[in-house]
Protein backbone atom coordinates (compact mmCIF):
# COMPACT_ATOMS: atom_id res chain seq x y z
CA UNK A 1 0.00 0.00 0.00
CA UNK A 2 1.55 3.28 -1.03
CA UNK A 3 1.63 6.21 1.42
CA UNK A 4 0.40 3.85 4.12
CA UNK A 5 0.99 6.47 6.78
CA UNK A 6 -1.92 8.49 5.40
CA UNK A 7 -4.35 5.64 6.15
CA UNK A 8 -6.26 5.58 9.42
CA UNK A 9 -7.83 2.55 11.05
CA UNK A 10 -11.22 3.45 9.64
CA UNK A 11 -9.80 3.43 6.07
CA UNK A 12 -8.76 -0.19 6.55
CA UNK A 13 -12.03 -1.37 8.01
CA UNK A 14 -13.88 -2.92 5.09
CA UNK A 15 -17.02 -4.35 6.68
CA UNK A 16 -19.84 -3.11 8.88
CA UNK A 17 -20.48 -4.05 12.51
CA UNK A 18 -23.59 -5.86 11.37
CA UNK A 19 -21.61 -8.04 8.95
CA UNK A 20 -18.96 -8.77 11.60
CA UNK A 21 -21.49 -9.99 14.18
CA UNK A 22 -23.58 -11.86 11.61
CA UNK A 23 -20.45 -13.80 10.63
CA UNK A 24 -20.09 -14.95 14.21
CA UNK A 25 -23.79 -15.75 14.47
CA UNK A 26 -23.73 -17.89 11.31
CA UNK A 27 -20.55 -19.64 12.43
CA UNK A 28 -22.10 -20.44 15.81
CA UNK A 29 -25.23 -21.77 14.14
CA UNK A 30 -23.18 -23.94 11.81
CA UNK A 31 -20.85 -25.40 14.43
CA UNK A 32 -23.26 -25.92 17.34
CA UNK A 33 -22.95 -28.07 19.52
CA UNK A 34 -19.19 -28.16 18.98
CA UNK A 35 -19.03 -25.28 21.47
CA UNK A 36 -19.64 -27.70 24.31
CA UNK A 37 -16.56 -29.67 23.31
CA UNK A 38 -14.33 -26.59 22.89
CA UNK A 39 -15.41 -25.23 26.29
CA UNK A 40 -14.68 -28.67 27.78
CA UNK A 41 -11.22 -28.51 26.16
CA UNK A 42 -10.72 -25.06 27.68
CA UNK A 43 -11.65 -26.35 31.12
CA UNK A 44 -9.34 -29.33 30.68
CA UNK A 45 -6.50 -26.93 29.86
CA UNK A 46 -7.29 -24.99 33.02
CA UNK A 47 -7.27 -28.27 34.97
CA UNK A 48 -3.88 -29.16 33.52
CA UNK A 49 -2.23 -25.95 34.67
CA UNK A 50 -3.25 -26.66 38.26
CA UNK A 51 -1.04 -29.74 38.26
CA UNK A 52 2.74 -29.47 38.59
CA UNK A 53 3.56 -32.60 36.54
CA UNK A 54 5.31 -32.11 33.19
CA UNK A 55 2.70 -34.36 31.56
CA UNK A 56 -0.08 -31.96 32.59
CA UNK A 57 1.79 -28.97 31.15
CA UNK A 58 2.41 -30.91 27.95
CA UNK A 59 -1.30 -31.66 27.63
CA UNK A 60 -2.19 -28.00 28.26
CA UNK A 61 0.12 -26.81 25.46
CA UNK A 62 -1.02 -29.55 23.07
CA UNK A 63 -4.71 -28.79 23.58
CA UNK A 64 -4.14 -25.06 23.41
CA UNK A 65 -2.11 -25.46 20.20
CA UNK A 66 -4.92 -27.51 18.67
CA UNK A 67 -7.40 -24.77 19.61
CA UNK A 68 -5.27 -22.10 17.90
CA UNK A 69 -4.89 -24.19 14.76
CA UNK A 70 -8.63 -24.89 14.64
CA UNK A 71 -9.64 -21.24 15.19
CA UNK A 72 -7.12 -20.11 12.55
CA UNK A 73 -8.67 -22.53 10.10
CA UNK A 74 -12.39 -22.37 10.86
CA UNK A 75 -12.70 -18.71 11.81
CA UNK A 76 -9.97 -16.79 9.99
CA UNK A 77 -9.42 -18.79 6.84
CA UNK A 78 -12.90 -20.23 6.30
CA UNK A 79 -15.06 -17.28 7.38
CA UNK A 80 -13.27 -14.04 8.25
CA UNK A 81 -11.29 -14.13 4.99
CA UNK A 82 -14.61 -13.64 3.14
CA UNK A 83 -14.90 -10.10 4.49
CA UNK A 84 -11.36 -9.17 5.49
CA UNK A 85 -8.45 -9.38 3.05
CA UNK A 86 -6.09 -9.45 6.07
CA UNK A 87 -7.64 -12.63 7.51
CA UNK A 88 -5.28 -15.10 5.74
CA UNK A 89 -2.40 -13.35 7.54
CA UNK A 90 -4.25 -13.72 10.84
CA UNK A 91 -4.75 -17.41 10.03
CA UNK A 92 -0.99 -17.73 9.44
CA UNK A 93 -0.34 -16.06 12.80
CA UNK A 94 -2.70 -18.48 14.54
CA UNK A 95 -1.00 -21.45 12.82
CA UNK A 96 2.38 -20.14 13.98
CA UNK A 97 1.13 -19.84 17.55
CA UNK A 98 -0.20 -23.41 17.37
CA UNK A 99 3.21 -24.59 16.20
CA UNK A 100 4.93 -22.68 18.98
CA UNK A 101 2.65 -24.20 21.62
CA UNK A 102 3.24 -27.69 20.25
CA UNK A 103 7.01 -27.13 20.30
CA UNK A 104 6.69 -25.91 23.89
CA UNK A 105 4.82 -29.11 24.76
CA UNK A 106 7.97 -31.08 23.86
CA UNK A 107 10.14 -29.08 26.23
CA UNK A 108 8.16 -29.20 29.46
CA UNK A 109 9.60 -29.81 32.90
CA UNK A 110 8.02 -30.32 36.29
CA UNK A 111 7.08 -26.88 37.53
CA UNK A 112 5.23 -25.80 40.62
CA UNK A 113 3.98 -22.27 40.10
CA UNK A 114 3.64 -19.90 43.01
CA UNK A 115 0.06 -19.72 44.34
CA UNK A 116 -0.22 -16.12 43.15
CA UNK A 117 0.92 -17.06 39.63
CA UNK A 118 -1.53 -19.85 39.11
CA UNK A 119 -4.38 -17.98 40.77
CA UNK A 120 -4.02 -14.99 38.47
CA UNK A 121 -3.42 -17.32 35.51
CA UNK A 122 -6.60 -19.26 36.29
CA UNK A 123 -8.61 -16.05 36.66
CA UNK A 124 -7.49 -14.82 33.24
CA UNK A 125 -7.99 -18.23 31.60
CA UNK A 126 -11.47 -18.42 33.17
CA UNK A 127 -12.25 -15.00 31.73
CA UNK A 128 -11.56 -16.48 28.29
CA UNK A 129 -13.20 -19.87 28.70
CA UNK A 130 -16.12 -19.21 31.06
CA UNK A 131 -16.87 -15.50 31.23
CA UNK A 132 -16.28 -14.34 27.65
CA UNK A 133 -19.29 -16.16 26.13
CA UNK A 134 -21.49 -14.53 28.80
CA UNK A 135 -20.69 -11.06 27.41
CA UNK A 136 -23.11 -11.87 24.58
CA UNK A 137 -25.96 -11.86 27.09
CA UNK A 138 -25.45 -8.13 27.55
CA UNK A 139 -26.45 -7.63 23.89
CA UNK A 140 -29.90 -7.93 22.43
CA UNK A 141 -28.86 -10.86 20.22
CA UNK A 142 -27.89 -13.00 23.21
CA UNK A 143 -26.33 -16.44 22.83
CA UNK A 144 -26.46 -16.38 19.05
CA UNK A 145 -23.43 -14.10 18.93
CA UNK A 146 -21.56 -15.59 21.88
CA UNK A 147 -17.78 -15.69 21.48
CA UNK A 148 -16.64 -19.10 22.64
CA UNK A 149 -13.15 -20.43 23.39
CA UNK A 150 -11.93 -22.66 20.55
CA UNK A 151 -14.42 -21.16 18.07
CA UNK A 152 -13.83 -17.41 18.21
CA UNK A 153 -10.32 -15.89 18.35
CA UNK A 154 -10.75 -13.37 21.20
CA UNK A 155 -11.58 -15.77 24.07
CA UNK A 156 -8.99 -18.22 22.72
CA UNK A 157 -6.25 -15.58 22.88
CA UNK A 158 -7.35 -14.39 26.33
CA UNK A 159 -7.47 -17.90 27.81
CA UNK A 160 -4.02 -18.52 26.31
CA UNK A 161 -2.59 -15.49 28.09
CA UNK A 162 -3.83 -16.93 31.38
CA UNK A 163 -2.20 -20.29 30.65
CA UNK A 164 1.08 -18.70 29.56
CA UNK A 165 1.11 -16.62 32.74
CA UNK A 166 0.38 -19.60 35.01
CA UNK A 167 3.03 -21.78 33.35
CA UNK A 168 5.60 -18.99 33.18
CA UNK A 169 6.02 -19.48 29.44
CA UNK A 170 8.76 -17.84 27.41
CA UNK A 171 7.87 -14.23 26.43
CA UNK A 172 7.99 -15.19 22.74
CA UNK A 173 4.85 -17.27 23.24
CA UNK A 174 3.04 -14.11 24.35
CA UNK A 175 3.67 -12.13 21.17
CA UNK A 176 0.89 -13.46 18.92
CA UNK A 177 -1.87 -13.59 21.60
CA UNK A 178 -1.00 -10.03 22.66
CA UNK A 179 -0.88 -8.84 19.04
CA UNK A 180 -4.27 -10.40 18.40
CA UNK A 181 -5.74 -8.64 21.46
CA UNK A 182 -4.46 -5.34 20.04
CA UNK A 183 -5.85 -6.06 16.54
CA UNK A 184 -9.25 -7.17 17.78
CA UNK A 185 -9.62 -4.25 20.19
CA UNK A 186 -8.75 -1.81 17.38
CA UNK A 187 -11.26 -3.50 15.06
CA UNK A 188 -14.03 -3.45 17.64
CA UNK A 189 -13.21 0.15 18.45
CA UNK A 190 -13.69 1.09 14.80
CA UNK A 191 -16.92 -0.91 14.75
CA UNK A 192 -17.97 1.12 17.79
CA UNK A 193 -18.59 -2.06 19.78
CA UNK A 194 -18.70 -1.67 23.54
CA UNK A 195 -16.63 -4.87 23.93
CA UNK A 196 -13.63 -3.11 22.32
CA UNK A 197 -11.82 -2.43 25.59
CA UNK A 198 -12.16 -6.00 26.95
CA UNK A 199 -9.35 -7.86 25.07
CA UNK A 200 -6.93 -4.91 25.42
CA UNK A 201 -7.66 -4.49 29.12
CA UNK A 202 -7.19 -8.21 29.87
CA UNK A 203 -3.98 -8.26 27.81
CA UNK A 204 -2.61 -5.29 29.77
CA UNK A 205 -3.61 -6.96 33.02
CA UNK A 206 -1.79 -10.15 31.98
CA UNK A 207 1.36 -8.19 31.02
CA UNK A 208 1.33 -6.26 34.30
CA UNK A 209 0.77 -9.46 36.32
CA UNK A 210 3.53 -11.26 34.41
CA UNK A 211 6.05 -8.48 35.03
CA UNK A 212 5.17 -8.10 38.72
CA UNK A 213 5.26 -11.84 39.37
CA UNK A 214 8.60 -12.22 37.61
CA UNK A 215 10.07 -9.43 39.74
CA UNK A 216 8.65 -10.87 42.92
CA UNK A 217 9.84 -14.39 42.14
CA UNK A 218 13.33 -13.12 41.35
CA UNK A 219 13.44 -11.26 44.64
CA UNK A 220 12.28 -14.36 46.50
CA UNK A 221 14.84 -16.60 44.82
CA UNK A 222 17.70 -14.19 45.54
CA UNK A 223 16.61 -14.13 49.19
CA UNK A 224 16.48 -17.93 49.25
CA UNK A 225 19.98 -18.21 47.70
CA UNK A 226 22.03 -15.44 49.32
CA UNK A 227 25.40 -14.78 47.69
CA UNK A 228 28.25 -16.57 49.43
CA UNK B 1 -57.92 7.07 -30.22
CA UNK B 2 -56.18 3.81 -31.00
CA UNK B 3 -54.97 1.63 -28.08
CA UNK B 4 -51.40 2.60 -28.85
CA UNK B 5 -51.87 6.21 -29.87
CA UNK B 6 -49.49 8.78 -28.42
CA UNK B 7 -52.43 10.86 -27.10
CA UNK B 8 -53.76 7.84 -25.18
CA UNK B 9 -50.35 7.10 -23.81
CA UNK B 10 -49.93 10.72 -22.72
CA UNK B 11 -53.36 10.72 -21.09
CA UNK B 12 -52.70 7.48 -19.24
CA UNK B 13 -49.30 8.69 -18.16
CA UNK B 14 -50.67 11.93 -16.82
CA UNK B 15 -53.54 10.14 -15.04
CA UNK B 16 -51.13 7.67 -13.51
CA UNK B 17 -48.85 10.51 -12.55
CA UNK B 18 -51.66 12.41 -10.82
CA UNK B 19 -53.01 9.36 -9.00
CA UNK B 20 -49.46 8.37 -8.03
CA UNK B 21 -48.66 11.74 -6.57
CA UNK B 22 -51.94 11.81 -4.64
CA UNK B 23 -51.89 8.27 -3.32
CA UNK B 24 -48.24 7.56 -2.60
CA UNK B 25 -45.72 9.23 -0.32
CA UNK B 26 -42.85 10.90 -2.18
CA UNK B 27 -40.47 8.03 -1.40
CA UNK B 28 -42.62 5.58 -3.32
CA UNK B 29 -43.55 7.87 -6.18
CA UNK B 30 -42.82 6.71 -9.70
CA UNK B 31 -39.18 7.62 -10.28
CA UNK B 32 -38.62 10.74 -12.32
CA UNK B 33 -36.15 10.42 -15.17
CA UNK B 34 -32.62 10.50 -13.86
CA UNK B 35 -30.46 13.35 -14.99
CA UNK B 36 -27.64 12.07 -17.18
CA UNK B 37 -24.20 13.46 -17.93
CA UNK B 38 -22.14 12.79 -21.01
CA UNK B 39 -18.87 10.97 -20.47
CA UNK B 40 -16.55 13.64 -21.87
CA UNK B 41 -14.34 11.28 -23.89
CA UNK B 42 -17.21 9.55 -25.72
CA UNK B 43 -20.42 11.55 -25.30
CA UNK B 44 -22.18 8.48 -23.89
CA UNK B 45 -24.76 9.57 -21.32
CA UNK B 46 -24.86 7.95 -17.87
CA UNK B 47 -27.10 8.78 -14.88
CA UNK B 48 -25.56 11.12 -12.32
CA UNK B 49 -26.32 8.73 -9.48
CA UNK B 50 -24.43 5.43 -9.36
CA UNK B 51 -24.00 2.81 -6.68
CA UNK B 52 -20.88 2.23 -4.61
CA UNK B 53 -20.15 -1.04 -2.80
CA UNK B 54 -17.42 -0.21 -0.23
CA UNK B 55 -18.35 -1.88 3.09
CA UNK B 56 -22.08 -2.15 2.30
CA UNK B 57 -21.79 -5.08 -0.13
CA UNK B 58 -18.98 -6.90 1.71
CA UNK B 59 -21.32 -9.26 3.54
CA UNK B 60 -19.47 -12.55 3.11
CA UNK B 61 -21.72 -15.54 2.54
CA UNK B 62 -24.60 -14.37 4.73
CA UNK B 63 -27.62 -15.34 2.58
CA UNK B 64 -29.93 -12.83 4.25
CA UNK B 65 -27.52 -9.92 3.73
CA UNK B 66 -26.86 -11.03 0.14
CA UNK B 67 -30.60 -10.97 -0.54
CA UNK B 68 -30.76 -7.43 0.87
CA UNK B 69 -27.90 -6.32 -1.40
CA UNK B 70 -29.72 -7.85 -4.37
CA UNK B 71 -32.85 -5.91 -3.37
CA UNK B 72 -30.80 -2.72 -3.28
CA UNK B 73 -29.46 -3.42 -6.77
CA UNK B 74 -32.93 -4.33 -8.07
CA UNK B 75 -34.27 -1.01 -6.79
CA UNK B 76 -31.28 0.81 -8.25
CA UNK B 77 -31.85 -0.58 -11.74
CA UNK B 78 -35.64 -0.14 -11.46
CA UNK B 79 -35.05 3.52 -10.64
CA UNK B 80 -32.94 4.03 -13.74
CA UNK B 81 -29.47 3.59 -12.20
CA UNK B 82 -26.71 2.07 -14.30
CA UNK B 83 -23.20 2.51 -12.89
CA UNK B 84 -22.07 0.15 -10.12
CA UNK B 85 -18.56 0.50 -8.75
CA UNK B 86 -16.50 -2.08 -6.88
CA UNK B 87 -12.94 -3.28 -6.31
CA UNK B 88 -10.98 -6.43 -5.47
CA UNK B 89 -10.18 -4.58 -2.24
CA UNK B 90 -13.83 -4.76 -1.13
CA UNK B 91 -13.79 -8.35 0.15
CA UNK B 92 -16.83 -10.29 -1.03
CA UNK B 93 -18.52 -7.26 -2.69
CA UNK B 94 -17.66 -8.30 -6.26
CA UNK B 95 -19.18 -11.74 -5.80
CA UNK B 96 -22.26 -10.28 -4.10
CA UNK B 97 -22.71 -7.94 -7.09
CA UNK B 98 -22.14 -10.78 -9.58
CA UNK B 99 -24.68 -13.04 -7.89
CA UNK B 100 -27.29 -10.27 -7.90
CA UNK B 101 -26.54 -9.35 -11.54
CA UNK B 102 -27.04 -12.98 -12.58
CA UNK B 103 -30.46 -12.96 -10.90
CA UNK B 104 -31.61 -9.48 -11.98
CA UNK B 105 -30.14 -9.45 -15.50
CA UNK B 106 -30.39 -5.65 -15.79
CA UNK B 107 -31.08 -4.23 -19.21
CA UNK B 108 -28.46 -1.52 -18.78
CA UNK B 109 -25.42 -1.93 -16.60
CA UNK B 110 -22.30 0.21 -16.51
CA UNK B 111 -19.78 -1.98 -14.72
CA UNK B 112 -16.96 -0.09 -13.04
CA UNK B 113 -14.28 -2.04 -11.25
CA UNK B 114 -10.64 -1.55 -10.28
CA UNK B 115 -7.26 -3.18 -10.41
CA UNK B 116 -5.58 -3.17 -7.01
CA UNK B 117 -2.42 -5.22 -6.84
CA UNK B 118 1.30 -4.52 -6.57
CA UNK B 119 3.13 -4.97 -9.85
CA UNK B 120 1.78 -5.00 -13.38
CA UNK B 121 2.39 -8.72 -14.04
CA UNK B 122 -0.39 -9.74 -11.67
CA UNK B 123 -2.88 -7.18 -13.01
CA UNK B 124 -4.43 -9.25 -15.86
CA UNK B 125 -4.98 -12.22 -13.52
CA UNK B 126 -6.72 -10.06 -10.96
CA UNK B 127 -8.90 -8.41 -13.63
CA UNK B 128 -9.96 -11.81 -14.93
CA UNK B 129 -10.81 -12.99 -11.40
CA UNK B 130 -12.86 -9.82 -10.87
CA UNK B 131 -14.68 -10.30 -14.20
CA UNK B 132 -15.65 -13.86 -13.25
CA UNK B 133 -16.89 -12.70 -9.85
CA UNK B 134 -19.00 -10.00 -11.53
CA UNK B 135 -20.21 -12.61 -14.06
CA UNK B 136 -19.98 -10.07 -16.92
CA UNK B 137 -18.41 -10.59 -20.36
CA UNK B 138 -16.27 -7.48 -19.94
CA UNK B 139 -16.01 -4.36 -17.81
CA UNK B 140 -17.12 -0.95 -19.02
CA UNK B 141 -14.60 0.85 -16.85
CA UNK B 142 -11.45 -0.29 -15.07
CA UNK B 143 -9.63 2.05 -12.75
CA UNK B 144 -6.24 1.85 -11.07
CA UNK B 145 -7.23 1.74 -7.41
CA UNK B 146 -5.51 4.33 -5.22
CA UNK B 147 -2.81 4.67 -7.90
CA UNK B 148 -1.24 1.37 -6.78
CA UNK B 149 1.44 0.46 -9.38
CA UNK B 150 -0.29 2.81 -11.82
CA UNK B 151 2.81 3.09 -14.04
CA UNK B 152 2.44 -0.61 -14.85
CA UNK B 153 -1.35 -1.04 -14.79
CA UNK B 154 -2.32 2.01 -16.82
CA UNK B 155 -0.56 0.96 -20.08
CA UNK B 156 -2.19 -2.48 -19.75
CA UNK B 157 -5.65 -0.99 -19.30
CA UNK B 158 -5.13 1.38 -22.22
CA UNK B 159 -4.04 -1.60 -24.36
CA UNK B 160 -7.22 -3.48 -23.31
CA UNK B 161 -9.25 -0.46 -24.43
CA UNK B 162 -7.47 -0.33 -27.81
CA UNK B 163 -8.18 -4.03 -28.31
CA UNK B 164 -11.90 -3.51 -27.55
CA UNK B 165 -11.79 -5.52 -24.32
CA UNK B 166 -12.57 -2.48 -22.21
CA UNK B 167 -14.51 0.72 -22.88
CA UNK B 168 -13.04 3.21 -20.43
CA UNK B 169 -9.92 3.62 -18.30
CA UNK B 170 -9.57 5.56 -15.07
CA UNK B 171 -7.66 6.18 -11.86
CA UNK B 172 -8.92 6.56 -8.30
CA UNK B 173 -8.02 8.05 -4.99
CA UNK B 174 -9.96 8.76 -1.82
CA UNK B 175 -9.93 11.08 1.15
CA UNK B 176 -7.77 13.64 -0.62
CA UNK B 177 -4.67 11.45 -0.98
CA UNK B 178 -1.97 12.01 -3.64
CA UNK B 179 -3.82 14.77 -5.44
CA UNK B 180 -0.61 16.12 -6.97
CA UNK B 181 0.09 12.77 -8.57
CA UNK B 182 -3.53 12.48 -9.73
CA UNK B 183 -3.16 15.87 -11.43
CA UNK B 184 0.04 14.77 -13.17
CA UNK B 185 -1.64 11.64 -14.52
CA UNK B 186 -4.70 13.60 -15.61
CA UNK B 187 -2.45 16.02 -17.47
CA UNK B 188 -0.27 13.40 -19.12
CA UNK B 189 -2.29 10.21 -19.68
CA UNK B 190 -5.27 9.58 -21.99
CA UNK B 191 -7.64 8.49 -19.21
CA UNK B 192 -11.44 8.66 -19.41
CA UNK B 193 -12.29 8.89 -15.71
CA UNK B 194 -10.86 10.04 -12.42
CA UNK B 195 -12.49 8.99 -9.15
CA UNK B 196 -12.08 11.22 -6.10
CA UNK B 197 -13.71 11.95 -2.74
CA UNK B 198 -15.87 15.05 -2.79
CA UNK B 199 -18.69 16.32 -0.61
CA UNK B 200 -20.07 19.52 0.86
CA UNK B 201 -17.32 19.59 3.51
CA UNK B 202 -14.35 18.04 1.66
CA UNK B 203 -13.94 20.38 -1.28
CA UNK B 204 -10.21 20.24 -2.10
CA UNK B 205 -10.86 18.87 -5.58
CA UNK B 206 -12.69 22.07 -6.55
CA UNK B 207 -9.36 23.90 -6.62
CA UNK B 208 -7.49 21.99 -9.31
CA UNK B 209 -8.80 18.49 -10.07
CA UNK B 210 -12.33 19.38 -11.15
CA UNK B 211 -11.22 22.29 -13.40
CA UNK B 212 -8.50 20.07 -14.87
CA UNK B 213 -11.04 17.33 -15.55
CA UNK B 214 -13.15 19.78 -17.55
CA UNK B 215 -10.12 21.07 -19.41
CA UNK B 216 -8.84 17.58 -20.27
CA UNK B 217 -12.35 16.17 -20.92
CA UNK B 218 -12.08 13.55 -18.18
CA UNK B 219 -15.17 12.19 -16.45
CA UNK B 220 -15.35 12.50 -12.66
CA UNK B 221 -16.78 9.82 -10.36
CA UNK B 222 -17.30 10.98 -6.78
CA UNK B 223 -16.86 8.57 -3.90
CA UNK B 224 -17.68 9.02 -0.20
CA UNK B 225 -20.38 11.64 -0.85
CA UNK B 226 -21.57 11.29 2.75
CA UNK B 227 -18.12 10.79 4.34
CA UNK B 228 -19.03 7.13 4.73
CA UNK B 229 -22.27 7.98 6.51
CA UNK B 230 -20.68 10.29 9.08
CA UNK B 231 -22.07 13.38 7.37
CA UNK B 232 -25.67 12.21 7.15
CA UNK B 233 -25.41 10.93 10.71
CA UNK B 234 -24.13 14.29 11.94
CA UNK B 235 -26.99 16.04 10.16
CA UNK B 236 -29.66 13.58 11.28
CA UNK B 237 -32.42 15.40 13.12
CA UNK B 238 -31.27 18.82 11.87
CA UNK B 239 -34.09 20.28 9.78
CA UNK B 240 -33.27 20.98 6.15
CA UNK B 241 -33.20 24.75 5.61
CA UNK B 242 -35.83 26.41 3.42
CA UNK B 243 -33.71 26.10 0.28
CA UNK B 244 -34.36 22.31 0.32
CA UNK B 245 -37.83 22.83 -1.13
CA UNK B 246 -36.41 25.00 -3.95
CA UNK B 247 -34.51 22.02 -5.32
CA UNK B 248 -37.09 19.37 -4.44
CA UNK B 249 -35.14 17.88 -1.53
CA UNK B 250 -36.79 16.51 1.57
CA UNK B 251 -33.66 15.12 3.25
CA UNK B 252 -30.07 16.16 3.87
CA UNK B 253 -28.84 13.11 1.94
CA UNK B 254 -30.60 14.34 -1.20
CA UNK B 255 -29.29 17.88 -0.74
CA UNK B 256 -25.72 16.63 -0.22
CA UNK B 257 -25.94 14.53 -3.38
CA UNK B 258 -27.43 17.39 -5.38
CA UNK B 259 -24.59 19.60 -4.18
CA UNK B 260 -22.14 17.14 -5.74
CA UNK B 261 -23.83 16.31 -9.02
CA UNK B 262 -24.64 19.96 -9.69
CA UNK B 263 -20.94 20.63 -10.19
CA UNK B 264 -20.49 20.77 -13.96
CA UNK B 265 -17.31 18.65 -13.90
CA UNK B 266 -18.95 15.76 -12.02
CA UNK B 267 -20.20 12.87 -14.14
CA UNK B 268 -21.56 10.63 -11.41
CA UNK B 269 -21.68 10.23 -7.61
CA UNK B 270 -21.58 6.71 -6.14
CA UNK B 271 -23.21 6.60 -2.70
CA UNK B 272 -23.06 3.13 -1.13
CA UNK B 273 -25.94 1.73 0.86
CA UNK B 274 -27.43 -1.55 1.99
CA UNK B 275 -30.86 -0.01 2.49
CA UNK B 276 -33.49 -0.07 -0.27
CA UNK B 277 -35.14 3.13 1.01
CA UNK B 278 -31.83 4.93 0.83
CA UNK B 279 -31.37 3.87 -2.80
CA UNK B 280 -34.75 5.37 -3.63
CA UNK B 281 -33.81 8.52 -1.78
CA UNK B 282 -30.43 8.73 -3.50
CA UNK B 283 -31.98 8.27 -6.93
CA UNK B 284 -34.45 11.06 -6.23
CA UNK B 285 -31.46 13.35 -5.83
CA UNK B 286 -30.57 12.57 -9.43
CA UNK B 287 -33.73 14.12 -10.79
CA UNK B 288 -35.49 17.47 -10.78
CA UNK B 289 -33.84 20.83 -10.22
CA UNK B 290 -30.19 21.07 -9.32
CA UNK B 291 -28.81 23.91 -7.19
CA UNK B 292 -27.03 26.78 -8.93
CA UNK B 293 -23.61 27.96 -7.75
CA UNK B 294 -25.05 30.38 -5.17
CA UNK B 295 -27.23 27.68 -3.65
CA UNK B 296 -24.36 25.18 -3.67
CA UNK B 297 -22.40 27.62 -1.53
CA UNK B 298 -25.32 27.87 0.90
CA UNK B 299 -25.63 24.08 1.09
CA UNK B 300 -21.92 23.76 1.91
CA UNK B 301 -22.15 26.58 4.44
CA UNK B 302 -25.22 25.16 6.20
CA UNK B 303 -23.87 21.59 6.15
CA UNK B 304 -20.60 22.82 7.66
CA UNK B 305 -22.45 24.83 10.30
CA UNK B 306 -24.84 22.06 11.34
CA UNK B 307 -22.70 18.91 10.96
Amino acid sequence: MSQWWTYTLSDLLMFSARTYWRLLELLNRELWPLHLLTIAVGMLVMGCILRPAARARRSAYLLLGASWAWVGWVYHLQRYADINTGAPYFAAGFALQALLLWIMSLRTRNFDPSPARWRIGIVIASAGVLLYPLLALLDENGWRRAEVFGIAPDPTAIATLGVLLALRAHPIAWLIPLSWCAVTSATLLELRAWQAWVPAAIALLAIAAGLLLRRRERALSSRADPPT
Amino acid sequence: MSPDSPQRRRLLTSLLGVSGSLLLPPLHAAPAALITRAIPSSGEAIPVIGLGSWITFNVGRDPQARAECAAVMRQFFAGGGRLIDSSPMYGSAQDVIGEALAAIKPARLFSADKVWISGGARGPGQIETSRRLWRVPRFDLLQVHNLLSWQEHLPQLLAMKREGRLRYVGITTSEGRRHAEIENIMASQPIDFVQVSYNALDRDVEQRILPLARERRIGVIVNRPFRQGDLTQALAGKPLPGWGAEIGCSTWAQALLKFIVAHPAVTCAIPATSNVNHVRENLLAGSGRLPDEALRKRIALDAGRLA
